[in-house]
């Protein structure tokens, strides 16, 4: 046994050496069991696994599908799981305690943009009449002001306008909301009373599972929902709705997954946590890999029972880089799952200011918070240090190149205004971005009741 | 004319007697048959020994060719009627369409299979090679961690229904003698057994999985939780019929019997194990049978409910798959489901019948 073996790996990285084999990671914990919801965003766990990238790292992993979103947290935070591919929003909500409390952090983001807006066959129909048309396609992006004289009708003749969602701190919370109030249309407010997120509503919203949002609006329950992939192109093969718009259209290069462990964890098993989070940069790696020429073998792993379980063709539609609108209008989205270009798996801070600004927007956060306040939450939760030594190990045994990673980056982007609204948003003033939006809380507004207070 | 010799006589005696010895044994099987489900065993081996044809002819067709029949029509009906029906997961596969995926299922639990197997050749490799540099502290084995093929959902499954369902004998046929013994007993335990029976898994689950989480710790233990809060929801909803019907076959126990032992003095523990038990074991047996059939039923749900691992979990993920394969799949799981229910109420009748005939000798 050398001397090497005996100091921690994490020893050396202190002392600036580096650890000229994968095998050197001292882990304290191999046997892991991860859960994961069937989205086709799941693919990096996928990936890490078939390709034997866990194996690499010494780590023998199970990957268990859940039921829902809620199942897969409570599962976390009691031990069951070892880990999750989760919502953005989830480590953050239970982080600051908006539902089940836990301090949960990320070491790695999954991926990039992913999901659409699809709404039922008659939802669309009324609609189309307001979206503008060029050589007899409708002009995209479209935007929620065709939906508004829609809902308006609707609720004129009395009827609830509903819509589904996955969770209510899920990416796609946020971004049907944005949408929706980008075209003027009222989505709801939480208050510290009523978490039904309906308050002042012009759209009601309501918790539906992935799997389960094409039966939903077959049932005529909502008219329409958002979720990721394959749900919005199942819905265009079963023939019973139309996506109407991506995120990416909404939000350019949105962050979406995060991959999500206990504190805890990380504390208590440092070593393992580096090497799962470089089994996962590996998959994003090949997942992106020369322009995107795994995806095919990708989408076949996906397809198999254990993961997502789709039809492969369903699945490949929007993993090779098109997304199919009304049935016939393909349209070509080469960055619609982004896995690791861009610096996609970055943990960066201004992704979970903005997911915090949008809590608060919608009334999840009750309370004016300080823009500090928003800092410390975010670095409370993501963990880009744990990534950069991941990166750097990776960098060492020549896995990947230096200039894969943002090395110098102090975890936000760039200011950007490639929202389908136009505002801009800057990570560094989140309430200054409040302040921008005309529908939504912000400075020291409260929900009270049923109404808007301040 | 022929005449008919000393010889001729004996032989024919002997051969009677035989028949008469291979009728006896015939009928004894058929006991046996029946338990098993195949009473139509017995015309057949009558017919091939010799008994009148067609008496056995129609017991055969009753036995036999009716229930053929019926499967046959059954299948027709489904083959026609299935395509007419579209789902948004396409149409409702037929017969011919399940087939196929039982074939798929097997194909993919043995390329599973290789996939382990691949697996261990690899560690193998990997500790020949720390051996071989001197690192031998660092050689581990480990299980492989793949998915649980059809195969292994099913027996995961069965391992758990017998779980929870010897739990609940073992809670239910002490309660039931007691309760069958003392009226009292009777009385205390009557409105709570008759309040939780109607109680549905479903509400069950959410409770038991609470409770084991913050009683069940150890995570280094025999048992996973999902295992734990699986087989206790099969207890919680399979022990009533069990304690139910030992409780009445305890307290329909003969009263020259209670005389007998109260002459001959026998303490309670004698008197338990010599009278009470052997007579009121005919019962008990019914009950410990319809409680293996509602755990089977109930396990099934609780697994869906909780994606506890198991045949429930293999519907439910088929479910949320939604692939042009997935009712079939689905269907798949429905028959096998019933097959192993009605398996396992066979197999308790089996059972009951061993001991009840034991008793009645």
């Amino acid at each position: 046994m050398s001397i090497r073996t005996l100091l921690p790996a994490t020893a050396f990285l202190a002392l600036g050496l580096s650890a000229a084999h994968a095998q050197f990671l001292e882990l304290e914990k191999d046997e892991l069991t991860f859960g994961f919801i069937k989205l086709t965003d799941m693919a990096p766990l996928a990936v890490a696994y078939e390709n034997g990238y866990f194996e690499d790292e010494g780590l023998f992993v199970t990957l268990e599908a859940q039921a829902n979103w809620k199942v897969l947290l409570d599962g976390v935070i009691d031990g069951q799981l070892d880990g999750a591919h989760m919502l953005a929003g989830q480590p953050l909500a239970a982080t600051i305690g908006f539902g089940t409390e836990a301090h949960i952090v990320t070491p790695f983001s999954m991926d990039l943009n992913g999901n659409g807006i699809t709404v039922s066959n008659e939802i669309w129909a009324a609609m189309k009449e307001h979206v503008p048309h060029e050589d007899g396609k409708p002009v995209h992006p479209i935007p929620a002001s065709a939906l508004k004289p829609v809902v308006e009708q609707y609720r004129a003749d009395g009827k609830p306008f509903n819509m589904g969602m996955v969770f209510p701190v899920s990416t796609h919370n946020y971004e049907l909301r944005y949408w929706l109030a980008a075209g003027d249309l009222k989505p709801g407010y939480y208050s510290p009373e009523n978490v039904s997120g309906q308050i002042d509503a012009d759209v009601l919203l309501s918790v539906t599972p992935p799997p389960q949002m094409p039966a939903t609006m077959e049932a005529g329950t909502i008219y329409g929902y958002c979720v990721g992939e394959p749900w919005n192109q199942q819905a265009v093969f079963k023939g019973i709705g139309v996506p109407v718009i991506t995120d990416y259209e909404i939000w350019k290069n949105n962050p979406e997954k995060v991959f999500g462990i206990t504190a805890e964890f990380a504390e208590e098993y440092p070593n393992t946590t580096l090497a799962i989070t470089k089994a996962l940069i590996r998959a994003a790696m090949w997942l992106d890999e020369n322009d995107n020429a795994n995806r095919p073998e990708a989408v076949e792993i996906l397809s198999r029972s254990e993961y997502v379980g789709a039809d492969e063709e369903v699945i490949a539609n929007s993993m090779t880089g098109t997304f199919e609108y009304e049935k016939g209008d393909k349209r070509e989205i080469p960055d619609f799952n982004v896995f690791f270009r861009y610096y996609a798996t970055y943990p960066y801070y201004s992704d979970a200011v903005w997911y915090l600004t949008q809590m608060r927007r919608w009334g999840q956060i009750s309370e004016a918070k300080t823009d500090e306040w928003y800092f410390e939450q975010a670095e409370k939760v993501y963990r880009p240090d744990i990534y950069l030594e991941a990166a750097r190990l990776l960098v060492d045994e020549g896995l990947a190149s230096e200039a894969d990673f943002p090395w110098e980056t102090d975890g936000y982007r760039e200011a950007t205004s490639e929202f389908i609204d136009g505002l801009e948003y800057d990570g560094r003033q989140p309430n200054a971005y409040l302040d921008s939006f005309p529908i939504g809380l912000k400075g020291s507004q409260k929900v009270v009741g049923n109404a808007v207070e301040g | 004319m022929t005449t008919v010799t000393e010889t001729d006589f004996a032989a024919e005696a002997a051969r009677e007697a035989r028949r008469a010895k291979l009728f006896t044994r015939i009928n004894k099987a058929d006991t046996w048959f029946r338990v098993l489900g195949l009473s139509w065993v017995t015309p057949v081996l009558r017919a091939a020994a010799g008994d009148n044809p067609k008496s056995q002819i129609t017991e055969i067709w009753r036995l036999l060719g009716v229930p053929l029949l019926a499967i046959i029509a059954f299948l027709t009906l489904w083959a026609t009627l299935a395509p007419t029906v579209q789902t948004s997961l396409g149409a409702i596969p037929g017969p011919g369409a399940v087939w196929e995926q039982v074939g798929e299922l097997h194909a993919d639990h043995v390329r599973e299979r290789e996939k382990a197997a691949a697996f261990y050749e690899r560690q193998d490799v990997r500790n020949a090679k720390l051996e071989a540099e001197g690192q031998a502290d660092r050689i581990k084995f480990r299980t492989y961690t793949g998915k649980p093929t059809y195969y292994d959902q099913i027996w995961t499954s069965i391992q758990t229904v017998f779980f929870g369902f010897l739990i609940a004998t073992a809670v239910a046929v002490p309660i039931g003698i007691l309760c069958g013994l003392s009226p009292t007993a009777n009385a205390a335990f009557n409105p709570i057994i008759q309040i939780f029976k109607p109680v549905s898994p479903l509400a069950w689950l959410p409770i038991v999985t609470m409770v084991v989480s913050a009683v069940y710790v150890t995570n280094d233990g025999w048992f996973s939780k999902s295992f734990l809060n699986s087989a206790i929801t099969v207890t919680l909803c399979s022990l009533w019929p069990t304690l139910i019907n030992t409780a009445l076959g305890v307290a329909s126990i003969d009263k020259d019997l209670i005389n007998v032992g109260k002459v001959l003095k026998l303490g309670t523990w004698t008197k338990i194990t010599k009278l009470v038990l052997p007579s009121a074991l005919p019962l008990i047996f019914t009950g410990l049978r319809l409680s293996l059939g509602v755990g089977w039923m109930v396990l099934i749900a609780a697994e869906m409910l909780a994606q506890n691992p198991g045949l429930g979990k293999f519907v439910w993920d088929e479910f949320q798959n939604g692939s042009s394969q997935s009712l079939a799949k689905i269907m798949v799981a429905v028959f096998t489901i019933g097959i192993i229910g009605f398996l396992l109420d066979r197999l308790m009748y089996a059972v009951q019948a061993a001991f009840t005939f034991s008793n009645n000798r």
